[in-house]
């Protein structure tokens, strides 16, 4: 059983197909990619996983089960943590309340008992912050605990988003566009993180990104879309040398031609 | 400047950062408790209304401070916990219980009325909120059997456990007991603020997208807010109940609701120092001006006549200022100054200034 299954999933906004018939299965401990031009409907995918858009037709299966009658905020329950192409963090709280944030699915305090502070929440917000400060190791984010996300850098940002999705825990990890303006060192530091949280995380990722270069390092397979179609699927080496995807990107010599 | 070192978790959990923050604090509580002895009656009766004003701007505070939702009718909510108290009274519930049940009841109606009208945002929730306001004036007069209609209601005097906390008979007595309640609301506010529920308002305020990511069911949790905020106003508006003996619907009008939102602006949004500055605008303000206006009148010779609006002028113009010139308000401006010379020579002009955000265009709703 695949870990994430999509079944000939298609959604419309109005007359645009912005995803056509697209099916694709991410098995457990892959690094998953999604590519192609602007408009491919790479992110919009993403939006259907996250449950905000909800498909036209077809069906989406997390570990077996459908996922299209739970609502946004259950998908975190599940299992799926995500990041954003425009970064949305909490900007007006510290890097350490936003990644405590990520913990929300873990709570099992109510808000009686959090009202009086009882000790079980006060013993639940030392385990919160636990699975946090292992998050901030991992990435390498002690100097901006307590800064305020409204004046950190877009780098910083970009880590502390994957943090804050890391601490969720997850089973299944999407990241938008993870390199997307970083430096090429920032997006070598990308590549090794994902590489660990594949490796000694066990999580597995499903990622948009434009760099072929991180894309080919470190993705196990790789999906090329093209105006919201399944161009080709495979290794990285054999989806970019597919002529299919190159003529996507490239056009074709016949247009040239005309 | 301190610097605290961290050794433990607990150093973000606890309630005071360090020693000497916690000594300041209760240096303060030593000074508000001795209050009533320096002060005399009649300004431990304005001390006490300005702690009643505090509680109601705590609920409100959490709402648009924490949680990000705006109410321009938290004076609806202020009659609901009025009215419900002491009709719980004269029904010969106690006073010790009819006020959490006052609370209580205006918690579930601010609850309920946030479940249809929070999937509006910004302007649109503002006026849907006002409409509450101007309702529940009519509302109030047109339930006449039940509310005294423009007779209003006749407040019992305070009574727990036989002792009497009349205004008048026991002025230090009502000071210390609002007091107390003051404290308990404080403490709530604190625990919210540091556990999961608050956190989850931050992220309801800052992103509602990416909190539904995280797992935060963003109508329960406004939902959420709206109840705990209205609890609080309703506690308030219960002892402001009392506090004014006889109350109608023109007690708890439009222009208390703007108070309020003026009050936390003024303090400073999203602290709960800023609700207690606030109120001590709010509650000397009125007197100030008319101290202010007799002394001119005596002066001048205009003699002591009334300047309609004068009052609401006046609010109007504070608050224009402050939003210009100190967004953060009172409590905002205290820590500044505050920076300024715990970092004596070192302090720059722009600490305060935040970086502009971008990429905030292609925001799914």
């Amino acid at each position: 059983m695949s870990l994430l299954e999509l079944k000939n999933v298609t959604l419309k906004f109005g007359g645009l197909t912005a995803v056509n018939d697209v099916s694709f299965a991410v098995e457990e401990g892959e690094v998953f990619a999604l590519v192609g031009p602007n408009g491919a409907g790479k992110s919009t995918i993403f939006n259907m996983i996250s449950r905000f858009y909800t498909p036209y037709s077809g069906d989406i299966l997390f570990e077996g089960k459908s996922i299209l009658n739970k609502a946004p905020h259950e998908i975190a329950g599940l299992g799926i943590a995500r990041t954003f192409q425009n970064i949305e963090l909490f900007e007006q709280a510290s890097v350490l309340q936003n990644m405590l944030v990520g913990r929300y699915t873990h709570r099992r305090s109510n808000f009686l008992t959090e009202l009086l502070f009882t000790p079980f929440v006060r013993r639940e917000e030392h385990r919160h912050r636990e699975a946090v400060e292992k998050a901030i190791d991992f990435l390498d984010l002690q100097p901006y605990r307590e800064k305020l996300i409204a004046g950190l850098p877009y780098g910083v940002r970009k880590v502390v988003e994957m943090g804050r999705a890391l601490a969720i825990q997850p089973k299944l990890l999407l990241l938008d566009e993870p390199a997307s303006g970083l430096s090429v060192e920032e997006t070598q530091d990308v590549a090794f993180w994902i590489e660990d949280i594949k490796k000694v995380m066990g999580i597995t990722v499903l990622m948009v990104e434009h760099d072929m270069h991180l894309v080919s390092s470190v993705c196990d397979r790789v999906l090329a879309l093209a105006d919201g179609k399944k161009l080709a699927l495979g290794t990285p080496r054999e989806v970019q040398t597919d002529p299919r995807v190159v003529e996507a990107y490239l056009g074709s010599d016949e247009e040239e031609a005309a | 400047m301190r610097i605290v070192f961290k050794t433990t978790y607990e150093a973000d959990i606890r309630l005071f950062k360090h020693g000497a923050q916690a000594f300041w604090y209760a240096l303060l509580l030593i000074v508000a408790v001795a209050a009533p002895f320096l002060l005399g009656d009649f300004l431990t009766g304005e001390a006490t209304n300005v702690l009643i004003w505090a509680i109601c701007g705590m609920g409100l505070m959490l709402l648009v401070g924490q949680s990000g939702q705006a109410s321009l009718g938290h004076a609806a909510f202020m009659a609901i916990g009025a009215y419900s108290c002491v009709l719980l009274e004269s029904a010969g519930v106690p006073f010790i219980l009819a006020l959490p049940l006052g609370g209580i009841i205006t918690g579930i109606a601010g609850g309920l009325f946030a479940l249809p009208v929070t999937r509006l945002h910004g302007i649109y929730l503002a006026i849907a909120t006002l409409a509450v306001s101007v309702m529940m004036e009519d509302v109030i007069v047109l339930a006449e059997p039940l509310t005294g209609g423009v007779n209003g209601l006749i407040a019992p005097d305070i009574e727990i456990f036989g002792v009497n906390f009349n205004r008048y008979g026991n002025a230090s007595g009502l000071y210390w007991l609002i007091l107390a309640i003051a404290i308990l609301i404080v403490l709530a506010y604190r625990n919210i603020q540091r556990s999961p529920l608050g956190r989850a308002f931050a992220a309801v305020r800052d992103s509602e997208i990416s909190a539904q990511a995280m797992g935060i069911n963003v109508a329960r949790t406004k939902a959420t807010a709206f109840a705990i905020s209205t609890f609080m106003t309703g506690i308030g508006g219960a002892l402001m109940g009392h506090f004014a003996g006889v109350f109608n619907q023109e007690t708890f009008n439009l222009v208390i609701s703007i108070n309020l939102i003026l009050m936390i602006v003024i303090g400073g949004l999203g602290t709960i120092h800023g609700a207690f500055l606030g109120a001590v605008v709010i509650g000397f303000l009125p007197q100030a001006i008319a101290f202010a206006r007799d002394g001119l009148g005596s002066i001048f010779h205009f003699g002591s006549i009334a300047i309609p609006g004068l009052e609401t002028g006046i609010f109007g113009t504070i608050l224009i200022l402050f939003i210009l010139f100190e967004p953060l308000g009172i409590y905002g401006r205290w820590v500044k100054i505050r920076t300024y010379f715990e970092l004596f020579p070192f302090a720059r002009r722009d600490m305060f200034r935040r970086q502009k955000s971008y990429l905030k265009t292609e925001r799914i709703r």
